[in-house]
């Protein structure tokens, strides 16, 4: 089945109707919004940032200071809301959600995935996190803690993972940055 | 800023008739600010339609996940409006 083709779509679809006959958006001025929202919003900008931070002491810092400035100086808009950054260290690892919907860093992470829109991800990960991260096939040991961050607000999270072992380039750092690893359900 | 980091303070308990983003599983208990995250408009207010709505500051606040579920060592961290929180006396 398409995208075009699910109940949800005609839902949307139908709403959408009904704003515009009241006059309160056009076609337009939706689609424009969409586009503008979803361009070059890709998982590979946090993964940027997040190599940037690896190699460059003073980048992390500010980074970790004020992500908005930081993700600013390497070109990505956050426009709209407070970008957090929150680092692993190999005391702590750090895990976004949002309970109430699906808030999330977009410009920086690409559109989410499924599973952290589920309703089983939302109301288990803040409950019973190191069961969660098993099931990704992510066994963190259990002398390392938790912190989950619910986005409930305007601020946006996002993972700075800990570096990988090994003499990679910053490019080559790059590539080794998942979305999950953004996310915290993954190492890296 | 009213709330300083290392602050105590108790969710609101009650369960207002209009929308609001108090989520349902920290209401009632008390957690510890760990930073502010600057000002926003209140949902509550802009769900209502109420023009223009409060802005409040808003806070990261972290609770002890054994306080909300009765188990486990994990820290949740909730975003809470100030008009969301009470001080509670140390």
């Amino acid at each position: 089945m398409s995208h075009e083709e699910l109940p949800v779509a005609a839902r949307v679809r139908r709403l959408e109707e009904r704003v515009i006959a009241a006059g309160l958006t056009t076609d337009d001025e939706l689609d424009t919004l969409l586009d503008e929202l979803l361009d070059g919003a890709a998982p590979v900008n946090g993964a940027r940032i997040v190599a940037r931070a690896w190699t460059d002491p003073a980048y992390r810092e500010a980074l970790l200071a004020d992500g908005n400035a930081a993700a600013g100086e390497l070109g990505f808009s956050t426009e709209g809301y407070r970008l957090r950054v929150v680092e692993n260290t190999p005391d702590l690892h750090n895990v976004i959600v949002c309970t109430l919907c699906s808030c999330y860093p977009l410009s920086l992470l690409g559109p989410s995935p499924g599973w952290y829109k589920s309703f089983a991800y939302r109301s288990r990960v803040v409950r019973e996190p190191r069961h969660v991260l098993a099931e990704f096939g992510f066994d963190l040991p259990d002398e390392v803690d938790i912190r989950v961050w619910d986005s409930s607000a305007e601020t946006r999270y996002m993972v700075l993972p800990r570096r990988p072992e090994g003499d990679l380039t910053e490019e080559e750092l790059v590539t080794r940055v998942s979305r999950k690893g953004l996310i915290g359900t993954a190492a890296v | 800023m009213t709330y300083a980091p290392g602050t105590r303070v108790r969710a609101r308990a009650d369960d207002p008739d209009h929308h609001t983003r108090v989520p349902r599983y920290v209401r009632g208990h008390v957690g510890e600010i760990v930073e502010p995250e600057g000002e926003w408009p209140l949902p509550d207010d802009r769900a209502r339609g109420i023009v223009p709505p409060r802005v409040e500051p808003v806070y990261a606040v972290r609770f002890p996940a054994r306080d909300l579920w009765g188990t486990g060592s994990h820290t949740v961290v909730v975003d809470l409006w100030e008009s969301y929180l009470e001080e509670v006396a140390p």
